[in-house]
């Protein structure tokens, strides 16, 4: 089973899903979102063989497939995943469908034709699963930008409030760090000697000064995408005008290019130039957990907030991967599977919220536990993993990330940790604000509110709460795909964990 | 009296100016002989033909690889590469031009003499059919072109640029609406066009002047006698410098660089929609032959002296073309603006001086040929009562009412953009990797960040057809006939394939990248 292409598959079949489902009658709406949703749970499956017939311990790099596209610049369809993709092709594969079933509805309040939006989807998908699956610079550099255009569309046309300045920033932001990718990507091309096949790539010798700026080139791109203190003031507006589907594919995967990005391309292709910048980026992650944690606490969208949040965890991932120590490594990429759960749950439920309620501000509620306890409940729920609570998945992520970094750079441990405190501050008070305490009156009076979860958000919600928690208590299975991919990293810049001391102080033990 | 040799002439290399020259000399006794009503198809029919027959004799000679009649005329690889390219685009335009179906009587006045804005305007406007002498002068205008690519001196090249340049002023003054707007536009690319031949015809004097001024070496103008003098790096450089500077002042005013750019927005606001596009898919593959046979050829050995200045030039160009196409309101203005930042990122080709620039440059020409034509095609649709509807503001909700056609026209302006999957981004691609290989770093880096400039205005007619609601003035789509909507679907498909699949026409263009010498 292992010789059948599933990244290719995987990456054409939403594809075809989507021009299927487009070209549906716009008339029969429900038809193409059953198709949509079908095509999605078809991938889901497919996905799910493809992680059984991977093997935890074998090659780095698996299902690797290459056909010939641009032969003047050494161009290929290239596909190949290691640990970290697969583990992120699986989020991409379980969020899909769930993010179809739970936006059900939500074209249908604009005027826009609804089988299109499910199309964008399915287009959306395509994208982030070829992104992920790409072992060719220039094929990944395809999708980096392409994905933009669903995502602009999702956001222009489906959005709330605001949503045709938040698609223009989000497109522009995102263009201008894809385009000085594109400058680094053009220059890895000509000191590799024009070739764009990652693992060739790998091991070319560049000059220091040639590798910063390359890496400079290419890191900026990932900072705006992850996005990083300083870049990251595109998010919030996305995340907040976005219909909550599509902000949560945004916040929960299209972000994680970002940090993958960074994973598979600046540290193997530029080390030295990575440990060089390394303070640099550590500093940004730091200030980012605190800074956007900040920010959430006084956040009245809420929306806006768990953007906010996420901005704040896209710090840790950050400190976790210029660590360099594995632990912290795995804790990271764990961080970016767990996150996508976490809040890709927190934002659906929060667009259940909102769509009910007709408003995103955190002052129209209140006491809303009262009237739809279940889905108080989850909302509790998501905000506690969201937290990092023990028994909840991201706990153990944050952890890693924590006791990995700590071995090597206390002081940044220390910091990140303040994190940790921040945001049980803004998850709590959020929770409290809207459906703890005395009823808001104005609350009774929409209909909306009276219904609590139906079976069809029971279904989006049920199974990521499983994962939550499963994930929280037995990550094994997947920590064992992430660990030699890390590993391997690691490798590739050349670090070797500290060992392990028991008294020593940690400069004895780097010796 | 020393006998006066008659220079051999290969007949069967330069058939295809001879069959575009001998076409519009024939299209002119069509005007006189030729029944009215049928002279607009007999002078389509003809056009077309000759475009095509031209066609067949470049692909045919597509090995040729001569100097011939005398020193005038080089047919080698890139001349026969970038014949083709424009007797494609040329047919495009042609199809264009002679669309009748979405305007009454096609897009050009019929009577050009008429005042303009009095009752005879009016009633020209209405949907008297138009001039039909627009078909000979296009295939003068192709036929000079053709000539302007192959020229292998430059003298030649300087009535090539007169015999293409001439009937192009005159076909920007035909437009059958807004005549104050198109005979404005004729008059100023007449007079700034009438300046810079001037400035090219002193160049050529003082590069003649430089040549004469080398004991023991012949002197003249063709490319062969040019480039050896200048190898010969005589003690005063200045009137080699000055011709230089004077010829490419000439050269880089067609190509629409800046600061010779001013004339742009208003021709190509002005001019009839179909000769704008016209102009900025094939005059754009003329200039830029020309620009590459005199720096690549004749004055090669001096690219350390014009690389830096050209490389400013580019600079300025691509940067004044990206933020003052910010600020446009108008779609024409916009597009003519987007393309004179695309002049700045074919100069950074130009100066690329490997094969692969050369090759990079012959693809961004046909790659975005092909799709400013395809753009200026939907602008044509967009009409009110009242003709083109160009402002921007009138395609607000554009989306909605004609989803299909401003899906392509988003998918044209994405291609602007650079954005992956469209021949807007392999071309960038195809020019930027040999100028960095070349060691021009800052020139990509300045394409790099003016590309960033240029996406916003590409991205607010993108918001404003799709993310705004429509109102009470947004005009409908014509839906086109089948010449238009011919030269539409081209035009897309073009920027589609070259953007997936550009290995054919890389391959092509690299083994056409080679000047004879």
């Amino acid at each position: 089973m292992s010789n059948f292409p599933f990244l290719s598959v995987l990456t054409v079949a939403p594809l075809v899903g989507a021009l299927v489902v487009a070209f549906l009658p716009r008339h029969r709406p429900e038809l193409a979102k059953q198709v949509a949703f079908a095509w999605s749970l078809l991938v889901l499956v497919l996905s799910v063989v493809m992680w059984v017939s991977f093997k935890a311990g074998g090659q780095r790099f698996q299902f690797h497939e290459s056909y010939s596209w641009i032969p003047n610049w050494g161009v290929s369809f290239t596909f190949a995943a290691d640990g970290i993709a697969l583990v992120m092709l699986m989020l991409i594969a379980v969020l899909v469908p769930l993010v179809i079933l739970a936006s059900w509805h939500d074209a249908e309040s604009s005027k826009r034709s609804v089988p299109v939006y499910f199309a964008l989807l399915l287009v959306l998908e395509c994208t982030m699963i070829g992104v992920f699956a790409a072992a060719d610079v220039f094929l990944f550099y395809v999708f980096f930008e392409v994905m933009l255009v669903p995502m602009y569309f999702l956001i222009g046309s489906y959005g709330g409030h605001q949503r045709q300045y938040a698609a223009v920033k989000f497109f522009l932001y995102s263009l201008v760090g894809g385009l000085f990718m594109l400058a680094a990507v053009i220059g890895l091309w000509v000191v590799g000697g024009k070739t764009f096949d990652w693992q060739a790539l790998s091991q070319v010798d560049i000059s220091t000064g040639t590798e910063r700026w390359l890496f400079l080139g290419f890191f900026l791109a990932f900072a705006i995408k992850a996005p990083f203190f300083p870049f990251h003031t595109w998010l919030p507006d996305a995340g907040g005008a976005a219909p909550a589907g599509a902000a949560a594919l945004l916040v929960g995967v299209l972000d994680k290019v970002g940090t993958f990005g960074i994973l598979r391309y600046c540290l193997p292709l530029f080390p030295e130039a990575s440990k060089w910048f390394a303070p640099w980026a550590l500093a940004l992650g730091v200030i980012g957990i605190v800074y956007a944690a900040l920010l959430a606490v006084g956040q009245n969208d809420l929306k806006r907030l768990v953007s906010y949040t996420s901005i704040a965890h896209f710090g840790f991932i950050g400190v976790g991967i210029f660590a360099f120590t594995t632990q912290a490594g795995t804790g990271a990429v764990l961080y970016m599977l767990n996150h996508g759960l976490a809040t890709g749950l927190l934002f659906l439920v929060v667009g259940m919220l909102i769509s009910r309620r007709g408003s995103s501000l955190i002052s129209d509620f209140g006491g809303a536990g009262k009237l739809v306890p279940l889905l108080a409940g989850v909302l509790f729920f998501a905000g506690l993993a969201s937290l990092a609570l023990p028994g909840t998945a991201p706990f153990i992520s944050e952890f890693l990330v924590l006791i990995g970094t700590f071995t090597v750079n206390k002081p940044v441990a220390v910091i990140a940790t303040l994190g940790i405190i921040l945001a049980a501050a803004y998850v709590l008070w959020m929770v409290q604000r809207t459906t703890q305490g005395t009823l808001n009156p104005a609350l009774t009076e929409v209909d909306g509110m009276r219904r609590d979860l139906n079976l069809r958000e029971k279904v989006v919600v049920a199974p990521l709460i499983a994962l939550i928690v499963l994930l929280g208590f037995f990550p094994k299975p997947v920590t064992d795909v992430i660990n030699p991919a890390v590993q391997a990293t690691m490798d590739d810049i050349g670090r070797t964990d500290p060992a392990p001391s028991v008294g020593g102080t940690v400069q004895e033990a780097a010796r | 009296m020393t006998e006066l040799k008659l220079p051999s002439i290969d007949y069967a290399a330069i058939s295809p100016i001879l069959i575009m020259l001998g076409t519009a000399l024939l299209g002119v006794l069509v005007e006189a002989l030729v029944p009215r009503r049928w002279r607009h198809v007999v002078q389509l029919t003809l056009a077309l033909l000759a475009v095509l027959a031209a066609l067949t004799m470049v692909v045919l000679s597509a090995d040729e690889r001569i100097i011939t009649a005398g020193q005038a005329l080089a047919i080698d690889g890139p001349t026969l590469f970038l014949q083709g390219a424009i007797l494609v685009l040329a047919a495009m335009a042609l199809l264009l031009i002679g669309d009748r179906s979405v305007e009454r009587g096609g897009a050009f006045v019929a009577q050009a003499a008429v005042t303009a804005e009095s009752a005879d305007d009016r009633r020209q406007a209405e949907g008297r059919n138009g001039l039909t002498e627009v078909y000979p002068l296009t295939t003068f205008a192709i036929g000079g072109m053709l000539i302007f690519v192959a020229a292998n001196d430059l003298l030649t090249m300087f009535i090539a640029l007169e015999v293409f340049s001439l009937p192009l002023y005159l076909l920007c003054a035909l437009a059958r609406r807004r005549r104050l707007l198109s005979q404005e536009a004729a008059m100023k690319y007449f007079l700034l066009g009438a300046y810079a031949s001037a400035f090219f015809l002193f160049g050529v004097a003082l590069i003649y002047g430089f040549t004469a001024g080398i004991p023991g070496r012949p002197s003249g103008v063709d490319f062969a006698t040019i480039h050896a003098a200048v190898g010969e790096s005589p003690a005063s450089p200045v009137l080699l410098f000055a011709g230089m500077a004077l010829l490419a002042i000439g050269l880089l005013f067609k190509a629409a660089a800046a600061p010779f750019h001013v004339w742009t927005p208003d021709v190509y606001q002005g001019a009839p929609t179909p000769v704008t596009g016209f102009m900025a898919a094939c005059t754009k593959v003329a200039a830029f032959g020309a620009l590459l046979r005199v720096f690549q050829v004749a004055f090669a050995d001096a690219n350390w002296d014009f690389t830096p200045v050209l490389g400013a030039v580019a600079v300025l160009t691509m940067l004044v073309g990206a933020v003052l196409a910010v600020t446009q309101t108008d779609i024409k203005r916009l597009l003519a603006y987007s393309s004179i930042a695309n002049a700045g990122y074919l100069l950074v080709g130009v100066l690329a001086p490997s094969r692969d620039g050369l090759a990079g440059t012959m693809f961004y020409l046909v790659a975005y040929g092909f799709s400013v034509l395809a753009a200026f095609a939907v602008v044509t649709l967009v009409r009110d009562d009242d003709g083109e509807a160009t402002h921007l503001s009138r395609w607000a909700g554009l989306g909605r009412r004609s989803p299909f056609f401003a899906a392509l026209f988003t998918f044209i302006l994405l291609a602007f953009a650079g954005i992956p999957l469209t021949s807007g981004f392999t071309s960038k691609f195809a020019i930027f990797g040999p100028a960095l290989e070349g060691g021009q770093a800052w020139l990509v880096i300045a394409g790099v960040l003016t590309s960033m400039i240029l996406a916003f205005p590409y991205l607010r007619v993108v918001v404003m057809m799709w993310l705004s609601e429509p109102g009470e003035s947004t005009p409908t789509v014509t839906v086109p006939g089948g010449l238009t909507s011919a030269a539409l679907m081209i035009g897309v498909l073009a920027t589609l394939v070259l953007g997936v699949a550009p290995a054919p026409l890389l391959d092509l263009a690299a083994g056409a990248a080679e000047f004879v010498r």
